[in-house]
């Protein structure tokens, strides 16, 4: 393993800091959590009235 | 020397008939695509409605090892269902009791997005177009998964033009290491565990679909017994040149990176397998077992166990090869993989894996798998929900549906790397830079002649003497840049023959 270790280069904290600070990012996951928030607000009206029926209606035959 | 890959992706779809007591999938599947047909004005034809797909050339049990072991079932070829060619060089039809569609050959990833996008926009108008024949009350739902939880599952398939002279086994070796660990970032994400006909409770939440169903590590079944390597040995083109890698392991993607990478990433291991620049065998103890071990390990830190006694993680093998695929970019260019889009793998490929290291939820809006677990987690959460509440199991089904409005994948805010107008155009209009330009453009210019296509061939008739077949047995030629001007000159399809000296 220590020679695996050695073959890896940047080291994977060297790789974070790349992209890690850019603000865009967090800003990003702001966004994502609000968009998230919202959907979970409305997605009762989206979902399958009756859940155990619709799963175990849902039979598929095999493929490939 | 790596050849230029040419890439294509087949999608078996999940399809529901409400509104009935008496569902046929395989009925259902044929009204979805011939009600496309009739609404897309397709030609008519006496057999099958249709442009008929001519299988002359399909031999799906030759095997890539050149043998086929006692017992080995090849897959079989069902002639008698609905088969259509489209004008976008696309095959639509019905395999095994679901709709099928397999994009035309494209030359690059981000084509292969493109085309796949345009696939779900037909399964859309498909859905649509049947709905406005069915009795009220009654729709067609169709699901973009691989698996219904009880066991069943059906693929999603990748192909990949490969160099004859790479040895089989060098194949086998790198890009099991590969579909192994790529599951990081390919998954679509599932509730429980499925065994092959049953279901299981022993894993909440998992990385993939399709994980659970391989039982084999090298193997030509693709229904039963299902291998991580596929050895189903049809180039569909000229066979002393070149083999397809027929790929059984991925999941179908709602997330346009997901295919992205999937397919870009993959690309370059098969260049780098071609050129024999992977210097070290990553050789699992098990692969099958490690390839379910990955699926079900969502701290991603597990170490899998290497036939040397050591043991590495999924990322690790993963940042090993981003680093010699950039390496290989730098000194073999980008020609084998696609060309410019090869950068954008390799930046995706390394902005996915840091923040799979660091945390994967950054990726909500980047990989399914992440996506559907946030939204089955803020659910949860919200609601006090065990794992095995039905709900959960409801909305995973519910994340692929292929009506935009029931869909949750289409509502998760996923990034999309092509726009929805260009996928409108990729409906009809074929690759420009493959041989499928050439069969969407005769599709669509001559339909009354061309009375059967398949991958690598066309058959016209034209009225004289006997059929006249166009052998089409080099995947990057019949190009714009070869025959564009040919469609625009030609008045008919016996110009077009004529000029091609056939």
């Amino acid at each position: 393993m220590a020679e695996r270790e050695q073959i890896r280069k940047p080291a994977p904290n060297e790789r974070e800091n790349e992209t890690a600070d850019s603000p865009s990012a967090s800003e990003r996951g702001e966004e994502l959590k609000a968009e998230l928030d919202d959907l979970l607000d409305e997605i009762d009206e989206v979902l399958e009235t009756n859940a155990e029926d619709f799963v175990k209606s849902y039979i598929q035959k095999g493929g490939q | 020397m790596a050849i230029a890959k040419t890439f294509g992706i087949e999608t078996e779809y999940g399809i529901v008939h409400r509104g009935t007591d008496d569902p046929n999938p395989i009925t259902a599947s044929s009204l979805l695509i011939n009600s496309f047909l009739a609404s897309e004005g397709y030609k008519p034809d006496a057999r099958s409605d249709v442009i008929a797909w001519d299988f002359i050339d399909e031999t799906p049990g030759a095997d890539a090892r050149g043998f086929s072991p006692l017992g080995a079932l090849p897959p079989e070829v069902e002639t008698h269902l609905v088969n259509a060619v489209l004008r976008n060089g696309a095959r639509y039809y019905v395999d095994h009791a679901h709709p099928e569609m397999s994009t035309p050959e494209v030359a690059d990833p981000r084509s292969a997005v493109l085309y796949d996008r345009a696939g779900e926009l037909i399964i859309q108008r498909s859905m649509a177009a049947a709905a406005a024949l069915l009795p009220a009350g009654q729709e067609l739902v169709l699901y973009k998964n691989n698996s219904d939880g009880k066991g069943n599952s059906y693929g999603t398939h990748e192909n990949y033009l490969v160099s004859r002279d790479t040895p089989f086994g060098r194949i086998v070796r790198h890009c099991t290491a590969h579909f192994v660990t790529r599951q990081i970032f390919t998954g679509a994400g599932k509730v429980g565990a499925e065994l092959p006909g049953q279901r299981t409770d022993e894993v909440h939440y998992q990385l993939t679909q399709r994980a659970d169903f391989f039982e084999e590590e090298v193997g030509l079944e693709t229904t039963l017994k299902r291998p991580i390597i596929n050895t189903r040995d049809e180039p569909h083109a000229d066979a002393r040149k070149y083999r397809r890698l027929h790929v059984i392991v991925g999941d179908a993607n709602p997330s346009q990176v997901a295919t992205f990478l999937k397919v870009g990433t993959t690309a370059l291991v098969l260049a780098m397998v071609e050129d024999d620049l992977i210097p070290h065998d990553f050789e699992f103890a098990s692969p099958v077992a490690s390839m379910r071990h990955v699926s079900h390990d969502l701290t991603l830190r597990e170490g899998l166990p290497l036939a040397d006694g050591s043991t590495i993680t999924a990322l690790e093998v993963q940042w090993e090869l981003l680093d010699l695929a950039k390496e290989y970019v730098d000194r073999h260019g980008t020609d084998a993989t696609g060309g410019e889009a090869t950068h954008e793998v390799l930046r995706r490929w390394e902005q996915v894996l840091a923040g799979l290291e660091r945390d994967p939820m950054e990726l909500a809006d980047q990989l399914d798998w992440v996506a559907k677990f946030r939204l089955l987690e803020g659910y949860r959460e919200r609601h006090g929900l065990a794992w095995s509440d039905a709900k959960l199991r409801a909305m995973d089904i519910q994340y692929t549906d292929m009506r935009p409005d029931k869909g949750l994948a289409w509502r998760v805010g996923l990034e999309q790397l092509v726009t929805d107008a260009e996928a409108i155009a990729a409906i009809s209009e074929p690759p420009a830079d493959t041989r499928a330009y050439f069969r969407g453009r005769c599709i669509d210019t001559f339909p009354d002649q061309v009375v059967a296509a398949n991958w690598d061939s066309l058959v016209f008739d034209v009225g004289s003497d006997a059929l006249r077949r166009v052998p089409m047995m080099e995947p990057m030629r019949g190009t714009r840049a070869h025959v564009g001007t040919l469609f625009d000159e030609c008045e008919s399809a016996a110009e077009l023959l004529r000029r091609l000296g056939t």
